[in-house]
């Protein structure tokens, strides 16, 4: 056995942190999905009557598309019977406040690291905690709602604020955008809403914590944002699930909206449950992000650590319709064992001077495969419009896989695209230096991976970062090459 | 300090040393010179626990401790310190953060508190203008895109930060001007002393104008063939290495 062997053994027995579950009370709908399954969920949620049409709409289309298989992932034929739709823990009534919540549920918390309970949270961050379909927690809301922030679930919204939802539900992804979409359309079950109105800076980071708990669950959340004229926020994405054997579905949709001059920075660090070493079990992972820049001098910033899920399928995209908007896709996707990632994004240039930047950097571990998709459109109207890419892969071992799918597709000739890619081995030579100065081989690999990831690790909000940079060392912990 | 005997190296199944013998005590100097190929930087990479090399003989004692028992980063807490001939890059790794981490895990080990973050940047401070290096140099990314001299003086620079016992200069000389190596081998007198030793490897006798060795060994065909002082790395670079050839086939 090689060296490199043998530390990649030692590497993949690291056991996956987050794989406890809870038993808590759930209120769940019967396996499967049918129009009845749908009115169930939408009764569940008290909604008015177009949303369930919406719902339907959607439901009726999805049975119609097929689920794509162009992705450079394999995995079996899922039986979307066999998945409950609808789980949520058993609450008395609907908690006011954080006092009413079942102890239970905030313990579940704390276990994660995300205290719910305000005076202890020191660094800032309002949550929205979410365990399979609902909304248990969000904190912070009196103050943020002093300044014209809106920042609820998305079950409380639709009761709140029916007209915001029904103005901005489906506009930057359609119902029927794609399989996945679709099917969150039919289906979700909750998720965040934030609105942030003209002119307002928002104090603090937003984000949302979502937990998958219950078995045969899928999760199937929205997220919506909408960032008024001159606005700006930043908001936080993380999430984790129990170690099953069997595969779980989350198939999630993130919509953002940005108006003249608004900003939105959106940050993922996803660790979902990504299966045990010989690749049972896991997240699978399919989710559809989209945000427009809609007016002048906007720009949204995605940037995500992908270290979970045993298949990820997600490209968090930008519409640059307002002139001189921004657009910008930073990632980091880590594979390791037989997880399979096929991620990047999609920059849609419409407006003159729109700017796109994209920064990929793929870690493949063990015998996984790991993609990044990404497509650069500049439209004919995109006068000046500009592109940089980067796409950078570090391989560890030798039975790991990294790809690249650039698709680059311009309509008008004063566009400027640039797209550059690597690819490189982590060398036993660097590993031998850093063990030569005192440092022990996972510490060295941590260093080395972190080095790599460095320009996506610094756009991560600091509380984030440093929590990023301990799941990517956890998530290749022994699996040198 | 050091002692080691019989020492049989192979890499790749080929034997490059082939019984090596040599001493070093505490406050000494030595030099190993020799011929490309003779196996001088094979006995700088065994030493420091390289794994692609097999020792199939002999043994090494450092400190009283079985050296080849040890994993690379253990030699590394017991004192050992080998600056290498083609220093590493590690791309986006800054030498700041690379050497808190180093500095920090070897503290931890020799039973002393990990430095925070004020009195390392207090220990740089003072290790720099030993080695007199720029600031700058350090926040750029370990090595990449250091010039030969840059590289090389960072190495001394860790050499200073992680005060070794035992240090071993894997050609250091070569890929620097003369005034590179002046300053290098400034910083290594500098950092000398009564209770740590060195090994310096180098083809030429031009850098042991400036590291003063007490002792020199002629390694050959992977033994040690010829030792003696100074004047043994004079004579070399008056008459090259072949008299030295010569010497053992006549055996």
């Amino acid at each position: 056995m090689s060296k490199d062997d043998q530390i990649l053994e030692e590497f993949t027995s690291k056991e996956y942190e987050h794989g406890w579950s809870v038993d808590f009370e759930a209120d769940e709908a019967p396996l499967g999905i049918n129009e009845d399954i749908i009115r169930f969920i939408s009764a569940k949620k008290e909604e008015p009557e177009w949303l369930l049409e919406w719902r339907l709409k959607a439901f009726k289309k999805w049975t119609e598309m097929e689920e794509p298989r162009w992705p450079n992932v394999k995995y079996p034929e899922i039986d979307y019977q066999g998945v409950k739709y609808y789980s949520a823990p058993k609450q008395d009534k609907k908690p006011k406040s954080l006092d009413e919540v079942d102890p239970e549920l905030l313990k579940t918390f704390e276990r994660l690291g995300i205290s719910l309970t305000e005076q202890k949270r020191l660094t800032g961050i309002a949550v929205d905690a979410v365990i399979d379909s609902v909304s248990v927690a969000t904190t912070f809301k009196e103050t943020l709602s002093e300044l014209g922030i809106i920042f609820c679930s998305f079950s409380e919204a639709v009761q709140e604020h029916p007209e915001l939802i029904k103005k901005y539900l489906g506009s930057v992804v359609p119902a029927t955008d794609n399989y996945f979409a679709a099917l969150n359309s039919a289906v979700f079950s909750d998720g965040s809403f934030c609105y942030i109105p003209t002119g307002v800076r928002c104090p603090m980071e937003l984000s949302t914590y979502f937990r998958i708990n219950a078995a045969n669950t899928g999760q199937f959340e929205r997220t919506l944002i909408v960032a008024e004229e001159g606005s700006y926020v930043s908001y936080l994405e993380g999430c984790t699930a129990p170690m099953r054997d069997e595969n779980q579905l989350h198939a999630a949709v993130v919509e953002i909206y940005a108006a003249k001059d608004a900003e939105v920075k959106y940050s993922t660090v996803q660790n979902w449950y990504p299966g045990d070493k010989e690749g049972k079990g896991g997240i699978y992972n399919f989710v559809t992000k989209r945000g427009i820049c809609a007016g002048d001098n906007s720009k949204i910033s995605w940037t995500q650590v992908e270290t979970g899920s045993a298949v990820t399928w997600k490209y968090p995209s930008c519409i640059l319709k307002g002139d001189n908007s921004q657009g910008e896709f930073y990632s980091v996707a880590v594979t390791n064992n037989y997880q399979q990632a096929d991620t990047g994004t999609k920059m849609i240039h419409i407006g003159k001077n729109t700017k796109s930047r994209i920064v990929s950097k793929g870690i493949s571990a063990g015998k996984s495969q790991n993609s990044y998709r990404g497509q650069v459109q500049i439209m004919k109207r995109a006068e000046n419009a500009r592109n940089f890419s980067q796409c950078d892969s570090l391989l560890m071992g030798d039975k790991c896989g990294a790809h690249t799918f650039p698709y680059i597709d311009v309509e008008n000739n004063s566009a400027q695209v640039e797209h550059e890619a690597t690819t490189s081995k982590i060398g036993e030579d660097q590993i031998f230096y850093c063990q030569q100065r005192g440092i022990d081989e996972e510490s060295a690999v941590a260093l080395i991976v972190n080095g790599f990831a460095k320009e996506v690790m610094s756009k991560l909000p600091m509380e984030f970062a440093v929590e990023a940079q301990k799941l990517l060392a956890l998530t290749l912990e022994g699996s040198v090459g | 300090m050091l002692k080691i005997e019989n020492l049989h190296a192979s890499v790749e199944g080929k034997q490059i040393l082939k019984g090596i013998n040599l001493e070093v005590k505490a406050g000494e100097v030595h030099a190993i010179m020799g011929p490309n190929g003779s196996g001088k930087s094979t006995l700088a990479s065994v030493l420091a626990g390289r794994e692609e090399y097999e020792v199939t003989e002999g043994s090494v004692t450092f400190l009283n401790d079985d050296l080849l028992e040890l994993a690379p980063e253990e030699r590394a807490h017991a004192g050992i310190f080998l600056a290498f001939q083609y220093p590493i890059e590690i791309p986006g790794v800054s030498t700041t953060n690379f050497l808190k981490t180093a500095v920090n895990q070897t503290r931890e080990a020799r039973g002393l508190k990990a430095f925070d973050a004020v009195s390392f940047l207090k220990e740089m401070k003072e290790k720099m203008k030993l080695v007199d290096i720029d600031q700058a140099l350090l926040s750029r990314a370990l090595n990449e895109g250091f010039s030969g001299g840059e590289k090389k003086r960072n190495e001394i620079f860790q050499m200073a930060m992680l005060e070794p016992k035992l240090s071993i200069l894997d050609e250091t000389d070569s890929g620097l001007d003369i005034d590179a190596l002046k300053i290098v081998a400034d910083g290594v007198n500098k950092l000398k002393g009564p209770d740590n030793a060195s090994i310096v490897v180098t083809h030429y006798q031009r850098l042991l104008d400036y590291i003063v060795p007490d002792f020199v060994h002629v390694l050959y065909k992977g033994r040690i063939v010829k030792s003696g002082d100074k004047t043994l790395a004079l004579e070399l670079e008056e008459k090259g290495y072949d008299w030295i050839k010569e010497e053992v086939a006549a055996l």
